[in-house]
């Protein structure tokens, strides 16, 4: 009878008008915590920035290894970028197709594809490639330096990292992604006539006549100047996420992911305000 | 009892044999992370041309107190003089030329992955002796390489030097530049007895042949019975022993006993 009593007092809870308040100053200390992150995190992005735009105007630039960082970001990203934007043509034109054959206006399909390579896919789906490819790189690279002290070496050897480390590799980023954007365009149209061959014949003199003959300034200008933002974006998320790695090599495959995630979504945010900005200007 | 060494003797031969002056004074060194206080009113000094070994627990602060010196991590409190110039106090221009009086070997030698063993040791050279020609360039590559053995390693990249290889060309690294100063950070761990001897060795070398005054931290008794012409141990953040090897090797001090009878 004893013991029955001792299990009934065992399994007691306590009353629920004492656990609530705790419950509840437990979850608003984890939503304090949350949010001091997330405000520490952003000042410390600012801090960041500034301090990059600083020494991007200082004395001392590292054009050697802006030079490198060039070749590294464009020249090996070409094979990646080649593929990808001739398939995305050549999809967008096979896609397309039947429904212009539909309306009757196959004509409208080099146009059509060209217009929405220039203006959007083109831009877009580079930028994000090259947020996986070069985003990716540049958190996991640096990260790695953090995690084994490279970047210590540096600083004692009297280099700024930051000069030689991240404003360079910002830079050659800001500076190729666009041309890398350019020519994954390029290689869209070589796709997409490649895709109107398939089902017929097109010359491609009169196919490089449909495809421009709809282009204006306007449809170019607006992508061209997105993708110098998209290039700066990756480049400073990856080289944030990077440098600011904590110091186990866990931190390196952290600062490799959030890099590209990061980097991904402010592609999406730079080109939805892009978008809302071109339509009301033009 | 009477061989015994007391914690009395220990302080009374603190004092270099030689009336060397300081090139480093810590006074009341303070450290902290958050709330955890590494350093606690730390004090100590480095005589010139002298190996320094710091020894101590893991945590007890020595990698923090090298990286204080050399301006890589901000001191809470204290002052750190170096050649007379209290870090501190320098500006990022200034700090930056003290550096290159300063040699740096990192724990995990921090060879530049990206760059052979060549553009690892011209890489400090460029930035900091920016007068010298190609040639003088090469020949002073060859030189270090030499001095560490490894002239053969000169196209190599870093990962595929072994751990040992990989320690001496950063100690090439770092003493390309002519430092006056040398902190080894643990300059033996991961090694095999034989490879930590040899780096030993080396130490004494560069001490001799650079006439450099260095702080050595390690945990590597055989080290720092090689290399120390003073010892100190830390424990709680501030300094707790100081004196040569064999006083240290004498002490009768349960710390002290414990760490040299482990290892």
């Amino acid at each position: 009878m004893e013991n029955k009593d001792l299990g009934s007092t065992a399994i007691q809870k306590p009353p629920m008008e004492k656990t609530q308040p705790k419950k509840l100053q437990i979850a608003l200390k984890e939503k304090t915590a949350e949010v001091n992150n997330f405000l520490t995190s952003i000042a410390d992005l600012i801090l960041f920035v500034v301090r990059v735009v600083r020494e991007t105007f200082s004395r001392g630039f590292e054009f050697n290894e802006f030079l490198h960082q060039c070749f590294q970001i464009g020249y090996k990203s070409l094979p990646l970028i080649s593929i990808t934007g001739a398939i995305m043509g050549l999809v967008l034109t096979i896609q397309s197709r039947p429904i212009l054959v539909d309306f009757g206006a196959v004509s409208m399909l080099p146009g059509m594809v060209t217009i929405s390579l220039i203006r959007e896919m083109g831009p877009v789906i580079t930028a994000l490639i090259c947020a996986g490819k070069i985003g990716s790189g540049m958190g996991a690279e640096l990260g790695s330096m953090k995690v084994t002290e490279q970047i210590d070496a540096m600083e004692v050897s009297s280099t700024n990292p930051m000069r030689f480390l991240v404003v360079t590799r910002i830079l050659a980023a800001t500076l190729m992604i666009p041309l890398l954007i350019l020519y994954a365009d390029f290689m869209g149209i070589l796709g997409c006539w490649l895709g109107a061959n398939i089902k017929g014949e097109v010359p491609f003199v009169l196919f490089i006549g449909q495809a421009f003959g709809h282009v204006h300034f306007s449809d170019l200008f607006p992508a061209v100047i997105k993708s110098f933002f998209f290039g700066g974006v990756i480049g400073l998320v990856g080289c944030y996420k990077g440098y600011n790695a904590g110091r186990g090599t866990e931190s390196v495959g952290i600062a490799a992911n959030s890099a590209v995630v990061s980097a991904s979504f402010w592609v999406i945010i730079i080109d939805m305000i892009a978008v809302q900005i071109t339509d009301m200007l033009l | 009892m009477k061989n015994e060494t007391t914690e009395m003797d220990i302080k009374n031969d603190t004092v270099p044999a030689t009336s060397a002056k300081a090139v480093i004074e810590i006074s009341n060194l303070v450290k902290s992370f958050g709330k955890s206080e590494i350093l606690t009113d730390l004090s100590l000094s480095l005589y010139d041309n002298e190996n320094l070994v710091v020894l101590g627990k893991s945590g007890t602060g020595k990698s923090v107190l090298i990286k204080c010196i050399v301006g890589l991590l901000p001191s809470d409190s204290g002052i750190i003089s170096v050649f007379g110039k209290n870090v501190l106090d320098l500006n990022s221009k200034e700090l930056n030329d003290l550096r290159q009086k300063i040699g740096f070997l990192f724990q995990s030698g921090a060879l530049y992955d990206s760059m052979t063993v060549k553009q690892n040791l011209e890489f400090p050279l460029r930035r900091i002796k920016k007068d010298l020609n190609e040639a003088e360039i090469a020949e002073k590559v060859n030189e270090v390489l030499e001095n560490v053995g490894l002239a053969d390693a000169l196209n190599k990249m870093p990962s595929e030097l072994s751990g040992g290889m990989r320690k001496r060309i950063s100690l090439a690294r770092t003493i390309i530049v002519d430092p006056l100063i040398m902190l080894y950070d643990e300059p033996t761990t991961g090694l095999d007895p034989i490879t930590s001897d040899e780096i030993s060795s080396l130490i004494i070398d560069v001490q001799k042949k650079y006439k450099t005054s260095s702080i050595i931290i390690t945990h590597d008794i055989n080290c720092a019975i090689k290399t120390a012409n003073r010892v100190i141990m830390l424990k709680g953040g501030k300094v707790y022993q100081e004196g040569s090897v064999e006083s240290f090797q004498k002490s009768t001090d349960e710390e002290i006993t414990a760490f040299f009878k482990l290892n």
